[in-house]
């Protein structure tokens, strides 16, 4: 087959199965909500209640699109794509299996993390041009969230690049032939998990849109399928962040021979999606100023140590010295 | 024409217009999203550079954090159009007359420059290990000089913020 044509089957394959899991997991968080607090969750629709995402994509489609008179109606209709877009893209870079990448940058985790600071223009654009306070408050904490936790996100990766030596996701995969990163990484892998929620403003940390205090936060003013973009965009988000982790502290695709590859990158994520929707079972929501000082006082320090101590193993152990 | 030249030119009309943009756009949030625009032809420049490094950070601290926080105040200080106060004619005046004195330096400055080197570069010049090696071996101590003014930049916002 020409390589241009299996380059574009790569990308659109790539896009569809990550869209689909991401509304999938709409289905697979309220059953599994359902089954830790003791309820039974959506089991009507289809078997199982298998058709519910189908349904709920269906009524999102035609509910009305509905843009508010007092809002800044380009800022308004750019906000929601912008989560999408920087999500998507930075799929591009993640190797699911040797082969099957859509670009091998050699760049590639600070691709992430360019992608990943965008991601917060959605919130702060959507909250801004809503034209609402209670969105204003909402994007606020966002971005302010989203600031803080991404510095100690890009801290915490570098001690993986300090002992792979690249930035390049498939030669980090590569070089866990012998050892997983999660165990010399460990302390990095907790930060980057921690960090992963709050970039996804997943429960515990979904401050910018907690209903009991915000409505519905920075997407109050939303309705119809831009409702829908960040709804999907946050379960592509934590597909991302699972994937992410399985590919720098999990060994990526490696796993014994009687599963393919991709199989096994898919169970690894499977199981971090997992714990991402326990959390949110489990975990009860901090205060704001909570969230910043365990971020800038715990988190922050933890992570330049961890980087600190891994750079000096890295010297003291390199050959030829 | 050769396809990085094609790109060269699309990138550079859409730079200028959208620094235009900048300038001309009535709502403040607007301008920063045109800034924001102008960067992101800025990075297609240096990719077309080979410096993929340089590229990736500038979308980190430019577009990623500075103008969040751009937009962070403008939002908080409420701009709009009704409410700003009109500058009288002649700051306007001035104005006018500091930019285009800037601009004439700037111009006369890379007037002269010397691009040979950008044609010579090799592709992998722009690399990490490459800029790396030349940061700590060749200009190690212009490097530490500027990280010692940026910590010092950090330690007077802390001082500055504590004051109250």
């Amino acid at each position: 087959m020409n390589p241009i044509w299996a380059h574009i089957l790569t990308l659109v394959l790539v896009l569809l199965v990550m869209v689909t899991i991401a509304a999938g997991l709409i289905y697979v968080e309220r059953r599994m909500l359902a089954v830790w607090q003791d309820r039974l969750g959506p089991n009507r629709t289809g078997p199982f209640g298998l058709l519910q995402v189908l349904a709920d994509m269906i009524k999102i489609f035609f509910k009305e699109d509905w843009i508010p008179k007092f809002a800044d109606k380009r800022v308004f209709v750019l906000a929601p794509m912008i989560i999408m877009m920087t999500i998507l893209m930075t799929f591009a870079v993640i190797p699911f299996t040797p082969l099957i990448s859509v670009i091998n940058l050699n760049i590639g985790v600070l691709f992430f993390l360019a992608m990943s600071s965008l991601g917060a223009y959605s919130v702060v654009l959507a909250g801004w041009s809503s034209n609402n306070k209670y969105s204003l408050l909402g994007a606020i904490r966002g971005s302010a969230q989203m600031l803080s936790y991404e510095v100690f996100m890009g801290i915490s990766l570098m001690g993986v690049v300090v002992m792979a030596g690249t930035f390049n996701l498939h030669d980090i995969v590569m070089a866990q032939h012998s050892i997983w990163y999660f165990i010399p990484q460990f302390v990095g892998f907790i930060v980057f998990f921690i960090a992963g929620i709050a970039e996804t403003h997943r429960l515990p940390f979904d401050i910018p849109e907690a209903e009991s205090e915000l409505v519905a936060g920075y997407h109050s003013e939303y309705s119809g399928m831009k409702f829908g973009m960040f709804f999907v965009g946050e379960y592509l988000g934590i597909t991302l962040i699972s994937a992410l982790i399985v590919t720098l502290y999990f060994g990526g695709w490696r796993g014994p021979h009687f599963l393919p590859p991709v199989v096994w990158f898919l169970i690894k994520m499977f199981v971090f999606i997992l714990i991402f929707i326990l959390m949110r079972a489990s975990l009860p929501r901090p205060r704001y100023d909570q969230l910043m000082s365990y971020g800038w006082k715990i988190l922050l320090p933890l992570s330049l140590l961890n980087l600190l101590i891994t750079g000096a193993c890295v010297l003291y152990f390199a050959p030829g010295h | 024409m050769s396809l990085p030249t094609i790109l060269f030119w699309i990138l550079a009309v859409i730079s200028i217009l959208s620094a235009i943009g900048v300038v001309v756009a009535k709502n403040p949030v607007h301008s920063v999203l045109l800034l924001i625009v102008t960067f992101f032809t800025i990075t297609g420049f240096y990719i077309l550079l080979n410096a993929q490094f340089l590229a990736v950070v500038h979308i980190i601290v430019y577009a990623g954090a500075i103008m969040v926080l751009f937009l962070f105040v403008i939002m908080l200080m409420n701009l709009n159009a009704s409410g700003e106060p009109q500058k009288n004619n002649l700051v306007k005046f001035a104005g006018v007359v500091a930019g285009g004195l800037l601009l004439i330096v700037l111009v006369a400055a890379l007037k002269k420059a010397d691009t040979g080197m950008l044609i010579q570069g090799s592709t992998n010049i722009g690399l990490i290990q490459n800029l790396g090696k030349v940061l700590f071996k060749d200009f190690v101590l212009p490097f530490e000089v500027s990280s010692i003014l940026f910590l010092s930049a950090m330690i007077g916002a802390i001082v500055i913020g504590k004051k109250d």
